[in-house]
């Protein structure tokens, strides 16, 4: 009986571990393929993105609606969505990846670390593996995330046709601003 | 055996952990909009379902062409040509306006559209958009006969129209477009003043960004004079960057709602007078040009 209860308590401080989730709704990604030579600025932001970060593992997720990106230009966001990430098809940009140097980040205590993360990120029904170098601010229970890469377009099956190659680059550059809460 | 079970048990959490991160945020619940199910809020000549973004700018320029089958002599039809040019703007992504001036008759041309359901899926669904449009016309040319006693609502015409369209998938979108069009005075006792049509239209995408479109509107017999004809017109819409080009045939010369519905005057194919086949198809195209006038506050 007393080894039933102590598996109980066992269980449960294990399950307690385990949630060590933190996560955001409102997560703001922004896009910016705007090419040198352009004469317009070609970038589009979401406040909507998803992430879950499980700061024992250093697992983490994030999930992006195509449609919540919004451009300057009306015309710019309809040919994004159609032409180019074709959203109807493929509606969520997503990455699963791994904090890879978690020694060095204690999530669990306040201060400012360097996180590498590697990953899985699925854009327009195309898989690659993608390393990112971000910044993970812990300040009163809460996560800041501030992180930035690149994706080459063509990499995803997006190709830029060269009628705009001067106006947007192969090469998108994604900036990510977020700040995780503890999931209860 | 009951330490295999507890070795299980004490491995749960670890599976639970394993799993999608992002399944513990849940499903989201969003509506998804239809959108672009024409590249343009015209089709051809009409309207489609589309409205322009709020705080947008279109500039149109609109050409029509004489007849095709007058041949080299007038480059097909290139010499005889009306112009339209105008301005639609966006106040919400729902409601717009436009007005703009045309060549032919010197008709000036005003509206109004809103969009009072939009299709959509998701939390909501509604299968079909559909679209309010008020247009008036005012015909600005000098009165045939100066000794009628001419007021200026004469000049006036008027349209009343839904738009009921659906986007099916991501290439084929229709639609289909009841109207009314009023005229204050008609050429001759045949022409009613309301005029009840039925349009419908089509836009069959080819590529990311090349569209056909089709539009053709029916009159039921006994209200226009039996020598006009119903409009139908083809067209390819392309688009480029900022810029959309509509090129298109049609037999209607006019790019007005009355003048297109109720004075078109040459089919597609009809016999001449000596018997031999003729074709009243014109060669005519818009450009839309769009501007940002106001940057949409969700970036601010």
């Amino acid at each position: 009986m007393k080894k039933i209860v102590l598996l109980f308590v066992v269980l449960a401080a294990t399950t307690t571990l385990s949630a060590q989730n933190y996560f955001t709704r409102d997560g703001k990604v922004k896009l910016d393929a705007t090419s040198s030579t352009s004469p317009e600025k070609i970038e589009a932001l979401t406040k909507t993105a998803s992430c879950v970060l499980d700061i024992s593992t250093g697992k983490i997720q994030w999930a992006v609606l195509l449609k919540s990106f919004k451009f300057e230009q009306a015309l710019m966001e309809e040919h994004f969505n159609e032409n180019y990430v074709e959203s109807n098809k493929f509606p969520k940009a997503t990455f699963a990846g791994q904090i890879t140097n978690l020694s060095e980040v204690n999530l669990a205590k306040d201060g400012a670390y360097n996180a590498v993360v590697t990953g899985k990120m699925t854009l327009h029904g195309v898989t690659k593996d993608i390393t990112a170098n971000g910044a993970l601010n812990v300040s009163g229970g809460k996560i800041r995330v501030n992180a930035g890469f690149s994706l080459m377009l063509p990499d995803y099956g997006i190709n830029i046709p060269s009628l705009v190659s001067d106006k947007v680059t192969k090469d998108a550059r994604i900036l990510i601003d977020a700040t995780l809460e503890p999931m209860k | 055996m009951t330490k295999k079970y507890l070795l299980l048990l004490l491995l749960f959490p670890t599976f639970l952990q394993a799993q999608d991160l992002l399944a513990l945020l849940g499903e989201e619940k969003t509506v998804e909009y239809a959108t672009a199910s024409f590249k343009t809020n015209r089709v051809i000549n009409g309207h489609s379902i589309e409205n322009t973004a709020a705080g947008v700018l279109d500039f149109k320029i609109s050409h029509r062409f004489s007849p095709v089958r007058q041949g080299l002599y007038d480059i097909f039809g290139l010499d005889g040509a009306t112009i339209r040019f105008g301005l639609d703007y966006g106040i919400t992504n729902r409601l717009m306006i436009g007005a703009g001036r045309n060549s032919r008759e010197k008709i000036y041309d005003g509206f109004v559209k809103y969009k009072i359901l939009r299709q959509c899926s998701g939390t909501k669904n509604i299968p079909v958009t559909i679209t309010y449009l008020a247009d008036a016309q005012i015909k600005s040319v000098k009165f045939a006969d100066p000794s009628r006693d001419n007021k200026f609502t004469d000049r006036l015409y008027y349209t009343h129209q839904l738009l009921i369209g659906r986007k099916f998938g991501d290439r084929l979108s229709l639609q289909l477009m009841p109207t009314l069009v009023h005229r204050n005075l008609t050429e001759s006792p045949e022409d009613k003043n309301d005029v009840y049509a039925m349009g419908v239209a089509g836009r069959f995408k080819l590529s990311k960004r090349v569209a056909f479109n089709a539009e053709y509107y029916y009159v039921p017999d006994g209200q226009i004079a039996t020598s006009y004809v119903n409009s139908l017109s083809l067209g390819l819409d392309i688009e480029t960057g900022g810029h959309v080009f509509q090129l298109h045939f049609t037999n209607s010369p006019d790019m007005t709602y009355k003048g297109f519905i109720t004075e078109t005057q040459e089919q597609w194919f009809f016999q001449g007078n000596d018997g031999r086949l003729m074709s009243g198809i014109r060669f005519g195209f818009n450009v839309s040009r769009v501007f940002t006038v106001v940057k949409p506050k969700e970036l601010k």
